[in-house]
């Protein structure tokens, strides 16, 4: 056992050596590896942040929200429609919801306004989300104008601003009173945007739901675990398209690693030669090439994994940010949440140091089988 | 479905693995066909080389199949919000009828692995290779179950449908329900328990008589796979309800949660390389009377032995303290 | 240990348009604790005979016999390790691994072994010791000359400490002075018991009177003394 141990650590001493005695192609080899591992990590660490993010807000959110449709669109909830449902075994809560989108001309951008009875807002206050104080350039004790559907113009007094712990989502939110958000988009008294219920047990909200669309036939009911398993698979499609575009970046890499692995330099083949010649086994040569190919993953994985690591947690993803600008002007400063798990690890693995190694092995094999008295000849 | 990066991963891996033990099985066929150790021709001298490549080709297919079973349980485990009803990664094993296939089949292909390795890096310990025919003949065996495992894991994320209202370890694992799950869960826990402790004990005794007397190592690798196949029953049984702290909840993935402390990983990891060894020490201690193996033999298979023994002991060690420490008091309801 | 040779045949390319047989039929029998020298013109197989006595090929037809072992029907994996404990080989172009040191270079042979470092660190420090190589231990190998390089493949050939020493035209690449010198050590090898085998065209190695015994070559078989 020892002897084994023993073995490995000459056969890595000497590996170390004739990688460093070779820079200049090693460490080529290891910055393509490196930018592969680095691409594919940052998709899986950002997307899956996201995905872990938007999980962590709707935990927060009612099960089930109710809208009503109108000829298939969206429409204002009449509040008697909360008498109509009445009671519902497993209900616990039941009220209406007053929110919309108000795009600010000023900096061409959409906010979204709420109404959020637990804040206290007085009729001529407001709390914003921490980029819309950013753009606007207002602080707490400012006062921000907004411009109502009827032209008028009203000001409100900034109190708070958001915390930007998750920014992603807080960033663009307005909080109003329900007497100002009425007067900004003249929403009538008695109508809501919509109704949330909140079901104790997760159980029956599937039955909640269907009791719902009998009784509120021109309703819609959207649950929260509906929404939650559309985040899931849209988050981890959205992934595998990436992955389907980096493919061609990863096949790349592997003709590129074949490449490099079997177009051994004159001098490589000698010395394959000699080592073949004093006494090393076609298996030592193996084994050496093993912990060659160990040695490059390991240090290319570590790298690319910390340097997306360090890009999406630390540098907010800003190579993504063109992409994430598509959707809002107001683009968040946020910082993720560092997470990392088993399967993330283990996928990226999948598609790169797999790829790698198996591409490497007949190349490797080729090299390895060298007749040991070559170099007599 | 499929455009999930672990699920694109998994595909790619047991179709890359595929295609490496078809390569395998070609110059194996050649092999078999052409060897002759006695001869000095060139055809024998490349084919004695090609051996090196199948060597290489295996342990890395068989190593890659290894962790593909761990990351097609935390697959499973992360898809279980995306199905009606599924709760952990039994829910997605049951989406369909082909996720337990493919999860037995994974684990086959571990244990049959591990056993050709063995016998290979025996066989090449012998100056003639006596066993070299045999040793291809049973990587032939293999084939089909790789070529299986692709075919089964792909219908299995192809048919997907996540508006299937899938039954969770909840239902799956109730002793109410119908099935060989449920069967498993509503075993008397403690006919389960002795069937536990009844098989590991004719494991260890048969490997310490095997460790000491050189004599039936066949049979500790057989009796080690049944002792193996009670642990699962056990885990599903009664171990992981002790786990849980929870009388009703029988689930052998969600002890695997860090919310268990990772119970999980305690448990299967001493017992499958303990069962893996073991029958990679049953597949090479019958070689004992071939002359060139003899000395092979009588130094690696007993160590081996030893190494299984140990970590099966571990194995009992870690469920019994699991069972003594949990605050799930049955004494009861149960014994 | 004494090496016995029947009816040795080699073949290249096999069953192909250009099929060739190097060696067509020898059979030899060599003395322990003697210098034998294999002489002929280049292509006359000795060093295709060479490296299948020294266990770096096989011969396709033929028995070789090494002590009581007959190796000629082993496979690659146990020659290679008959190989690194009964031959040390220092080859026509010395075939030093450039870019590692000396002593590096010296211990090469030994890695497969995993023989604790320390004791392989000592063992071929007192080697560079003898053939007066201490003060280049550290150096790299492109810094030596044709002389030096010799004595490190020299050092190289014993560091597993083998019975039989093989080299193949060790003197092609050095002077008169220095190919005198290198018979001096050779002798002195044999002296210490080493069976050596050299193959040569080179008249300072098989009149020496270091050689108790020339093999002459001649187109894959032996002429006949």
């Amino acid at each position: 056992m020892i002897d084994f141990f023993r073995k490995q650590k000459y056969l890595i001493d000497f590996t170390l050596a004739s990688l460093l005695r070779r820079k200049g192609k090693n460490f080529g080899l290891l910055f393509v590896y490196t930018l592969i591992v680095f691409m594919l990590a940052s998709v899986m660490l950002f997307t899956h942040a996201l995905r872990h993010e938007a999980g962590i807000i709707l935990q927060q959110s009612p099960e089930i929200i109710l809208q009503r449709m109108v000829a298939g669109r969206h429409a204002l909830m009449p509040a008697d429609y909360l008498d109509r449902i009445g009671r519902l075994r497993g209900v616990v809560e039941k009220k209406g919801r007053l929110w919309g989108y108000f795009y600010d001309p000023a900096v061409k951008a959409n906010y979204t306004m709420m109404v959020d009875e637990t804040k206290g807002l007085s009729t001529t206050e407001t709390i914003i989300g921490a980029a819309i104080a950013r753009t606007r350039g207002v602080g707490i004790g400012d006062w921000i104008t907004f411009r109502s559907h009827d032209g008028e113009a009203y000001s409100f007094l900034v109190t708070d601003i958001l915390d930007t712990v998750s920014e992603l989502v807080s960033a663009d939110l307005v909080f109003l009173s329900e007497k100002a958000y009425r007067v900004t988009f003249g929403v009538p008294d008695g109508y809501f945007t919509d109704l949330v219920l909140s079901v104790r047990n997760s159980r029956e909200v599937q039955k909640i739901a269907e009791k719902l669309s009998l009784k509120l036939p021109d309703t819609r009911p959207i649950l929260r675990e509906e929404v939650l398993r559309t985040y899931d698979s849209i988050f981890s499609w959205r992934q595998g398209i990436v992955f389907v575009l980096l493919a061609g970046a990863v096949l790349a890499f592997v003709i590129f690693a074949w490449d490099k692995a079997s177009g051994l330099s004159a001098e490589e083949k000698r010395e394959i030669g000699i080592l073949k010649a004093v006494g090393w086994e076609t298996g030592d040569v193996l084994r050496m090439k093993f912990w060659e190919g160990a040695i490059v993953s390991l240090a290319a994985f570590i790298l690319g994994y910390l340097a997306a690591y360090a890009h999406v947690f630390y540098g907010s993803a800003s190579l993504f940010e063109p992409v994430l600008k598509g959707w809002a002007v107001l683009y968040p400063d946020f910082q993720l949440t560092p997470f990392i798990d088993g399967m993330q690890v283990a996928t990226l693995f999948f598609f790169t140091v797999f790829p790698y190694t198996v591409a490497t092995i007949i190349p490797i094999w080729q090299a390895s089988i060298t007749d040991p008295d070559a170099i007599m000849r | 479905m499929l455009l999930n990066p672990a699920i694109m991963a998994l595909l790619l891996v047991s179709a890359v693995v595929s295609l490496m033990l078809l390569l395998a099985a070609g110059f194996g066929l050649q092999v078999v066909r052409h060897w002759d150790i006695n001869s000095g021709s060139e055809r024998q001298l490349n084919l004695e080389r090609r051996t090196y490549l199948i060597s290489t080709l295996l342990t890395w297919a068989f190593a890659s199949e290894l962790v593909s079973l761990l990351l097609f349980i935390y697959n499973a485990e992360s898809m279980s919000g995306q199905f009606v009803g599924a709760m952990c990664a039994t829910g997605v094993l049951n989406v369909n009828e082909w996720g337990w296939p493919t999860l037995f089949l994974k684990m086959m292909i571990f244990f049959s692995g591990a056993a050709w390795l063995a016998l290979n890096y025996l066989d090449n310990q012998g100056y003639d290779y006596p066993l070299v025919k045999l040793k291809y003949v049973l990587l032939l065996l293999i084939v089909p179950m790789v070529l299986a495992e692709f075919y089964v894991q792909l219908r299995h994320f192809l048919e997907m449908d996540p508006d299937v209202i899938t039954s969770c370890c909840g239902a799956l694992f109730s002793a109410d329900a119908e099935g060989v799950a449920a069967e498993v869960s509503s075993l008397q826990p403690r006919s389960a328990m002795f069937a536990l402790y009844g098989t590991g004990v004719a494991a260890l005794g048969s490997g310490v008589w095997y460790g000491l007397r050189r004599s039936g190592g066949p049979l500790f690798a057989i009796l080690s796979g049944v002792s193996f196949v009670m642990a699962l029953v056990a885990i599903v049984s009664f171990v992981s309800l002790y786990i849980y702290e929870h009388p009703h909840h029988h689930c052998p993935f969600c002890i695997l949660k860090s919310g268990h402390d990772y119970a999980g990983y305690f448990l299967y990891m001493p017992l499958f390389f303990a069962t893996a060894l073991a029958f990679g020490a049953g597949m090479i201690a019958p070689w004992k009377r071939v002359p060139s193996l003899t000395e092979a033999v009588e130094r690696d298979a007993p160590r081996l032995t030893w190494v299984a023994i140990s970590l099966f002991g571990l194995f009992y060690l870690i469920a019994t303290w699991a069972v003594l420490s949990s605050n799930l008091v049955m004494s009861e309801v149960w014994w | 240990m004494f090496i016995e040779l029947t009816d040795i045949k080699k073949a290249f390319n096999q069953g192909r348009p250009n099929e060739f047989w190097a060696i067509q039929g020898v059979s030899l029998k060599i003395e322990p604790n003697k210098v034998t020298c294999l002489k002929g013109a280049s292509g006359s197989g000795k060093t295709t005979l060479l490296s299948m006595i020294g266990c770096l090929s096989r011969p396709t037809s033929g028995r070789i016999q090494l002590g009581d072992r007959t190796i000629s029907g082993l496979p690659e994996r146990f020659l290679t390790d008959i190989r690194r404990h009964t031959f040390g080989f220092i080859f026509q172009k010395f075939n030093l691994i450039q870019g590692l040191t000396v002593l590096e270079n010296i211990m090469l042979p030994a890695y497969p072994l995993a023989p604790d470092h320390k004791v392989l660190v000592a063992s071929a420090r007192r080697l560079l010791d003898h053939f007066n190589l201490s003060s280049k231990a550290d150096n790299p190998v492109e810094w030596l000359s044709g002389g030096e390089a010799q004595r490190v493949a020299i050092c190289r050939a014993l560091i597993n400490d083998p019975k039989i020493l093989i080299a193949d035209e060790p003197t092609a690449n050095l002077d008169t002075k220095l190919s005198r010198e290198f018979m001096g050590l050779i002798d002195e090898l044999c002296k210490s018991g080493k069976t050596i085998l050299i193959t040569s065209h080179d008249p300072v190695v098989f009149d020496s009177p270091v050689v108790n015994r020339v093999v002459e070559m001649c187109d894959g078989l032996l002429v006949q003394e």
